[in-house]
């Protein structure tokens, strides 16, 4: 009865989304008041609904359903209730119903902050939101239903992937996807601005608003992702440039670039068809992503299930959704003409090169990740590009945006003078040229190209940011005063620093080594002496694991005791590498089990990573500045313009 | 020219340029590709001498062989046409095993055997690689009615 009450829930979810479309855009043309009315109930609803069917489907979980297909193929009576709830979007039917669950939420929050839009706009922005849920509504009932029986049922559950048993993979997947869908919100502002024919600044600020929460949210996810894939995969490699990871990345590049641009759009009116170009590309490349990744047409890691079928679907639903907003665009875009001038130097031209760069960068990972299909098209030699090629096009692309950063930070609008500026940053410039020489010559002992200037990229942008704090403390004036729109973007830019350093240490000084240990028989890497001391068997709640215990000395005083398993899930019978990692903010100690060789020895891998904790950290950073950046009183502007309306009709009344 | 034309010229063109440079970059710089062969193009002489490359097929049943205690490991990729013999001296992934599907990175030896440094075992629920799928698909349809274990 339950999954029955979700798969009808989710039925609702279409009518209502279709109900939101038809009315939402007929309403806005015609101008009927009543039509337009419908439209934010039906989103209010449609989320009511989305709630219900999830709800459903995580109620099958709990009490272990196996009458539900869906629920026998991901999950099992031996799996942690934990993992029952992830289990939910472990697998292709059930992520789908999340995104759906989290576009309705998109569309709900949409709704529901939308009292200071003009209705016509409000409708039109909904209405496109309805058509994106329809789209995956009308995809998930009729190629993927989470909720499909199965008969007979199942006496117990195929478990769930092993590798998805996880903490950090059970909050991934929401979070990303806030961030993927999130987009939808710009698209959706995009569409509607075209469709009204007006760009003006305060469209740039509410989409600049609904934009960075979604920038923020893709920003962790990704970071999440890599973090999982670092301790989880048993490599210990951070980014793969694999299929999946460029489908989240590219929308993660355009979205930034969008919201430098829609800066521009907001504070000068200029870049207006190129901020809508941007809303659109950005949510395309998520559309993209999905369509990548569910059909299995590149190879992953994340292949876990993969259907052509699918792929068709979402490639249609693809070319819809694009060709259409493209059209539109190619139709609207000539009434967008920006008034005003720019100067070469300037605020202006410092974001045009950020957006020149950050699209260059999204088409060498857009091309290397379509480069297999294109060959494969024209029938050439199988070939792939692997992360070297796209670290050998990404990275200068990166060190050049970095350095354009530095002073793009310190411009100002329409004309920055060039002497304050080279007054302003002659020392920062300096200061980071000289440790980037002679830092790492002198804790490490040897230098490189990449490595000096990954460094003095990283403190140059750092350093410039703290250069406005640092001017306002000596002036003696308040840095509480400065702007929050101002502090976010210091803070988010030293998290892009954070991140390179991180990449470019833990790139350069990396050291891993595969090695036979047998008890009591040391081996030394980078400065550690690792040391198995035990092996034992233990069992966990659905695996049973293979444990060896190696303690790790330092110049002969104990760092740490480091417990690696080689798990084997009971269910489906898989191997899994679980690495021991011993974290610290300067560097990891990173142990994974390989297995036994005989004559008592085991292979193990160890690693020694200096500086990878800032990779993340840098991306949480950012998150953070986008955060701030938020709570700026220039976005906050909502609940007091309601505040002020209700105080006036209150007045009126009285 | 307005000076909004002349933007839109100067952009467009160094947005080409970049496509056009990484496009080119991408067919030049063959040593950034990886090729991907199986074991009937080896065989055939298809890599050339010292070409690093990714050799894709199945692990052989009973033909993986361990020199004990030690990381030495040697098997057999097979199309089920030809063999190519693999040494690999390193971790195994978790979901290497005999008569799955297999991507090796490295290059030939003098021998004719293929000297791994990387090895992938990522496959779908098929238990296979989708280039080893594909591969051994188009080349012995006969042979592949079913490869599953």
């Amino acid at each position: 009865m339950i999954p029955e009450l979700g798969h009808f829930s989710l039925f609702l979810c279409l009518m209502l989304a279709l109900t939101q479309i038809v009315c939402g855009y007929a309403g806005a043309h015609t101008g009927r008041s009543t039509w337009m009315a419908a439209v934010k109930p039906a989103a209010v609803g449609q989320f009511v609904f989305a709630v219900i069917s999830f709800a459903c489907l995580v109620y099958a979980f709990l009490n272990d359903d196996f009458t539900v297909q869906y629920v026998a193929s991901n999950s099992n009576t031996a799996l942690p209730e934990m993992y029952k709830v992830a289990a939910v979007w472990g697998g292709h039917e059930g992520s789908l119903l999340l995104w759906i669950l989290i576009q309705s939420a998109w569309s709900f929050a949409v709704a529901s902050a939308s009292r200071d839009l003009p209705d016509r706009f409000a409708s039109r922005v909904i209405a496109t939101l309805g058509l994106v849920s329809a789209g995956f509504l009308l995809f998930i009932l009729f190629t993927s239903n989470p909720f499909a029986r199965l008969m007979p049922a199942a006496f117990n559950g195929r478990d769930l992937n092993p590798l998805l048993q996880d903490f950090g993979l059970a909050i991934h997947p929401p979070i990303l996807y806030l961030g993927y869908v999130g987009f939808s919100v710009a698209f959706a502002f995009a569409i509607a601005a075209m469709l009204s024919g007006d760009v003006h600044a305060q469209w740039a600020r509410w989409t600049r608003r609904w934009t960075t929460l979604a920038w923020l949210f893709l920003t962790i996810g990704i970071a999440l992702g890599s973090w999982w894939a670092y301790y989880e995969l048993g490599w210990g490699g951070w980014w793969f440039w694999d299929a999946v990871e460029n489908a989240s990345f590219m929308p993660w590049l355009v979205g930034t670039a969008l919201i430098h641009s829609l800066a521009v759009t907001d504070k000068r009116g200029l870049f207006k068809s190129w901020t809508l170009l941007l809303s659109i590309l950005a949510f395309s490349l998520s559309l993209l992503g999905t369509f990548l990744v569910r059909s299995g047409v590149l190879v992953s890691v994340h292949a876990f299930a993969s259907d052509p079928e699918r792929g068709r679907f979402i490639l249609i639903f693809l070319g819809f959704m694009v060709g259409g907003a493209l059209l539109l665009y190619s139709l609207t875009a000539r009434k967008f003409v920006a008034q005003g001038k720019m100067q070469l130097v300037s605020r202006e031209t410092a974001l045009l090169v950020n957006n020149v760069l950050l699209v260059c960068a999204t088409f060498v990972v857009l091309f290397g990740t379509l480069y297999p299909l294109i060959n494969d098209a024209l029938n050439m030699p199988k070939v792939s590009v692997g992360a070297q090629w796209f670290n050998t096009f990404f990275v200068p692309i990166t060190l050049v945006l970095m350095v354009f950063l530095g002073v793009g930070m310190h411009t100002i609008w329409r004309q920055s003078n060039v002497a304050s500026l080279k007054n302003r940053l002659k020392w920062p410039l300096l200061v980071s040229a000289v440790i980037a020489v002679a830092f790492p010559l002198l804790v490490y002992q040897r230098s490189g190209v990449l490595i000096v200037l990954g460094t003095f990229t990283a403190l140059w942008v750092v350093l410039s940011s703290l250069t406005e704090p640092w001017l306002r403390y000596r002036r003696g004036l308040s840095l509480r005063s400065m702007p929050r729109t101002q502090v976010g973007m210091l803070v988010a830019h030293v998290g892009v620093a954070l991140t390179v350093l991180g990449v470019t240490y833990t790139s350069a000084y990396s050291t891993q080594r595969d090695v036979a240990l047998q008890i009591d028989a040391p081996v030394s890497i980078g400065g550690y002496e690792f040391t198995l001391t035990a092996f034992e068997r233990v069992n966990g709640p659905n695996y049973v694991a293979d444990q060896a215990s190696i303690s790790v000395t330092r110049n002969g005083k104990p760092v740490t005791e480091l417990t690696p398993q080689k798990r084997t899930y009971l269910v489906q019978t898989m191997p899994m590498t679980e690495s021991a990692i011993h974290p610290r903010l300067q560097r990891d100690i990173y142990v994974a089990l390989g297995e036994p060789l005989g004559e008592g020895a085991y292979s193990f891998r160890l690693q020694i990573k200096p500086l990878v904790r800032f990779i993340w950290l840098g991306a949480l950073v950012m998150a953070l500045g986008g955060f701030l950046t938020l709570t700026d009183r220039r976005y906050r502007a909502v609940p007091e313009s309601k505040a002020s309306r209700e105080a006036a009709s209150a007045g009126l009344a009285s | 020219m307005t000076p909004r034309k002349e933007r839109m010229t100067a952009v467009s063109i160094l947005l080409i340029a970049v496509s056009l440079a990484t496009f080119f970059g991408l067919r030049g710089c063959d040593n950034l590709k990886e090729y991907f062969f199986d074991p009937s193009e080896v065989v055939a002489g298809a890599v050339k001498k010292d070409q690093e490359f990714r050799l894709g097929g199945m692990v052989k049943e009973n033909s993986f062989k361990r020199t004990a205690g030690s990381l030495d490991v040697r098997f057999i990729v097979t199309d089920f046409a030809e063999d190519v013999i693999v040494r690999y001296s390193g971790l195994l992934p978790d979901l290497f095993r005999e008569g799955q599907g297999v991507v090796a990175t490295g290059r030939l030896n003098d021998a004719g055997e293929f000297e791994a440094h990387t090895i992938f075992a990522k496959h779908d629920e098929n238990y296979m690689p989708p280039e080893v799928a594909e591969s051994l698909k188009t080349q012995h349809p006969a042979k592949t009615s079913e490869p599953r274990p």
